[in-house]
């Protein structure tokens, strides 16, 4: 115990201020500054993309291109959306994305659910059983052989069903399902809500928050994943948009033919431009989606963290 | 109200015959709750579980053709295999380089930014620098990969221009291998320090303001409030991402090594998950592969329980 003791001239002047010194008031400012300088520093790269984007291939391989797009033109986005490949493989990102996600929220919220009861017998197992997946996996080979056995190679389920179940989303879920007050449930259980009215019309609407957080988690993954493209499909016209991006860059490090040819562009040259546009359009809609779902996960997240 | 709550709540002896009873009532209160969670359960059994079975190929000498259970044991020679591979120390160090840059530098930067952005007052810049550095954590490596092969473009990539000029040299950054671990870190800063902070953002959020006040009223500075209150706050938090990073340390992940390496920098970039993928998938070595990726994750699994072990002998909060 720290003895406390009360200086009253220093009460008297109020809270602060008191010790509020030069140095710590000159420290608030160099903080401040230096964040922002920080989040210049993290935009950076994005400004980067984008004005290249809009650059001359030869400004860009003269290096002159830096913060502001040198030689404007829209030629480069002209060139990338009448790629036929590229689109296909957009749309096939968007499949992937929408499919994976419905079926992950339908998994973890009803698995979560389940687990958020503590009366329920097992409910210790059923949680163990998540949680040792997270430190303890078959390795790389035996998902290999399961996909390919299960005859998914080359199909959308290959994506869409191994990363279903996220066990850390699953697990900010629960404490979240955990953390409604009891007493609505018990009160839907006295008005004869089964555990499905329970489920439908009292815990998720409730969750709203958690829900957008967690849509925004999965279909981030789902959007971003190439891997298990790049393990299990063979075909370009079932490629995800990362995979195609992937190529291009694969190919641009080669050389530049065999990188049109491999992101099957018609363009001779792979060059800066055309890959930081297709970046670009990779990238923009999680980029107008982030604003709006940021607000819910901060306080989603924090729930699951602080509880979890 | 009581009768409906009353079934809720257990009896105070249950055993014998009571016991079965009981049990037998539970599975038809609970069956359509059983029924919700089914397709959980079958996730886990078929994608995650079945795989760990699958994991006995590491044993053998499997061959496709012939099916897991066809194939010949072999016992733990792919694991003596691959232990004395020549190749083995270098991708120990290669692997124990990047989870140390990633301990010992990333995540004390994670700390360090979150204690800046709780030490904020303005709470609009606070948010505002909050959303800015979430952003990269949201793009995929391919996305992060193609940002660094531009701004690191030999002779024309704005970064190489930058470090050539500060170094003075005129190397291809991203072939040479004594650029691969500089890049590898500042993808990892760039892309997770800010996403990293929220979690000491969450557990600062539930500090008592009454301390600082009390701090305050007794005369203590800016510093020492940080170092009496707000470090104490964060420190099982801290722990808790310790043990948890601890476990990782052979888990470099795949995905930003692998796009990162070329046949330039293979000495440097080659890591236990890459070889995984090059030995298992590429090669088709199978069992071999499994054996490697079987390694990591029993050497990940002890070091865990290792470390929680640690954190509680030091009375921290552990994470079992």
């Amino acid at each position: 115990m720290v003895t406390t003791r009360i200086d009253p001239e220093r009460v008297l002047r109020g809270p602060s201020r008191g010790r509020e010194t030069r140095g710590t008031r000159v420290f608030g400012a160099f903080n401040t500054v230096f964040l922002i300088l920080l989040c210049a520093l993290m935009l950076y790269p994005f400004i980067t993309v984008l004005a290249q984007s809009f650059s001359s291939p030869g400004a860009i391989n003269a290096g002159q291109v830096s913060f502001w797009p040198v030689g404007f033109n829209t030629d480069t986005y002209a060139a990338v959306m009448q790629n036929e490949t590229f689109w296909r493989n957009y749309g096939n990102t968007v499949l992937y994305t929408v499919t994976g996600t419905a079926i992950a929220m339908v998994l973890t919220t009803t698995y979560a659910f389940v687990l958020s009861k503590p009366h329920l017998k097992g409910r210790k197992v059923l949680i163990g059983i998540a949680v040792f997946t997270m430190f303890f996996n078959g390795g790389l080979v035996p998902n290999y052989v399961l996909i390919s056995s299960l005859g998914m190679k080359n199909t959308m389920w290959a994506i869409v069903l191994p990363g279903a179940i996220s066990v850390f989303n699953l697990l900010v879920m629960k404490s979240f399902f955990e953390s409604l007050p009891k007493e609505l449930e018990e009160a839907a259980q006295i008005d004869g809500l089964g555990w499905y009215g329970i489920f439908g019309r009292i815990v998720l609407p409730l969750s709203k928050a958690v829900i957008a957080t967690m849509i925004l988690f999965y279909s981030v993954a789902f959007w971003n994943d190439w891997f298990a493209a790049f393990l299990y499909l063979d075909k370009t016209e079932l490629f995800p948009v990362t995979l195609f991006l992937r190529n291009l860059i694969a190919g641009a490090s080669t050389t530049a033919s065999e990188g049109a040819a491999a992101a099957g562009t018609t363009t001779a040259l792979v060059s800066s431009n055309i890959q930081a546009v297709t970046m670009i359009l990779t990238v923009i809609p999680i980029l107008c989606i982030y604003p709006f779902v940021q607000r819910f996960f901060v306080t989603g997240v924090m729930l699951g963290s602080v509880k979890g | 109200m009581t009768t409906a709550l009353a079934a809720d709540r257990e009896p105070p002896l249950a055993r014998g015959p009571g016991r079965l009873r009981r049990l037998r009532r539970d599975a038809v209160r609970y069956r359509w709750l059983f029924l919700l969670m089914l397709p959980g359960l079958v996730y886990f059994a078929l994608f995650r579980f079945w795989p760990m079975y699958g994991a006995r190929i590491a044993f053998k000498n499997y061959i496709p053709f012939l099916g897991i259970d066809g194939s010949e044991w072999v016992g733990f020679a792919h694991f003596q295999a691959f232990l004395s591979n020549p190749d083995f120390p270098r991708l120990l160090v290669n692997t124990l380089v990047i989870a140390a840059l990633s301990l010992l530098i990333a995540f004390p930067l994670t700390i360090v930014l979150a204690l800046l952005l709780n030490e904020l007052r303005l709470q609009i810049l606070k948010r505002t620098v909050q959303t800015l550095v979430y952003i990269p954590h949201f793009l995929s490596w391919t996305v992060v990969v193609s940002i660094t092969a531009l701004l690191f473009a030999i002779d024309t990539g704005p970064l190489w221009t930058f470090f050539a000029g500060l170094f003075g040299t005129d190397a291809n950054m991203l072939a040479d291998p004594d650029w691969f671990r500089p890049l590898v870190l500042m993808q990892m800063v760039w892309k997770d320090t800010g996403w990293g902070t929220i979690i000491f953002l969450a557990a600062l959020a539930g500090v008592d303001q009454e301390q600082y006040e009390a701090a305050i009223i007794d005369g203590a500075g800016r510093w020492q409030r940080v170092r009496h209150i707000t470090i104490p706050s964060i420190l099982p938090t801290i722990t808790v991402l310790l043990i948890l990073h601890t476990g990782q340390i052979l888990n470099t992940g795949f995905e930003q090594i692998y796009l990162m390496s070329n046949s330039l920098n293979r000495t440097v970039a080659d890591v236990f998950d890459t070889y995984v993928y090059f030995a298992g998938i590429e090669q088709g070595a199978y069992s071999y592969s499994t054996a490697v990726g079987l390694f990591k994750a029993i050497v990940g699994l002890v070091l865990i329980f290792g470390t929680n072990w640690l954190a509680k002998r030091f009375n921290q909060q552990g994470i079992f």
